[in-house]
């Protein structure tokens, strides 16, 4: 019986465990480029594809906080 | 309404943004929020660099940039364009992007309008009487 509690319990830590990493997984921040064009089209970026705009925005960053 | 005073009207009302610089169609700072004018150089300058780059990225179509944002965990940066002038902020990260590019628009416009009277009262108020 107390074997069978414990590994109830073991099982419910793992699960929220793993319920927690999902869930901050999920909310981590993303960095996301998006550029308004006079059509009014929006093109948006990614990480990978604007790397060099997310390098250049991290130094206007740094300069505005200096 | 001069630039100095469009973005000291734009700070108060906007309390998001941290910093910005009005810029003139040459690439010389009208006004900026930074503390000396090495610094305010120094941001337009990553600013006009970072529109140049952004300007790359789709320029076989030929339509122009007007606006852009780029968001980090450590805060965006916001450039409006407009009639060859630019404004260009920060702000914390996860901003109210709409209401940040519709202040940046208003200053930009106030800036240039030398009728443009400076802001006074509410600035909730003002921006909601002349929200469209």
């Amino acid at each position: 019986m107390r074997r069978r509690l414990l590994s109830f319990l073991a099982l419910l830590g793992g699960a929220l465990a793993g319920f927690a990493l999902l869930r901050r997984a999920g909310t981590r921040h993303h960095d996301r480029i998006d550029l308004y064009y006079d059509d009014g089209s929006l093109v948006s970026l990614n990480e990978i594809e604007g790397a060099r705009l997310l390098e250049l925005a991290k130094e206007a960053l740094q300069a505005a906080r200096a | 309404m001069d630039a100095a005073q469009a973005l000291a009207d734009l700070t108060e009302i906007s309390s998001q943004i941290h910093a910005a610089a009005l810029i003139e169609p040459d690439g010389e700072v009208a006004a900026s929020t930074l503390a000396d004018e090495a610094h305010g150089r120094e941001f337009a300058r990553a600013a006009l660099e970072l529109v140049r780059a952004a300007e790359g990225v789709r320029s076989l179509t030929g339509e122009s940039l007007t606006q852009l944002e780029v968001a980090t965990a450590d805060g965006s940066v916001f450039v409006v364009r407009d009639g060859g002038r630019t404004i260009a902020a920060t702000t914390s990260a996860e901003p109210t992007v709409g209401l940040v590019f519709y202040d940046l628009k208003s200053c930009l416009k106030a800036a240039a309008d030398p009728q443009a009277e400076p802001s006074s009262g509410d600035p909730a108020e003002s921006r909601a009487d002349s929200a469209p």
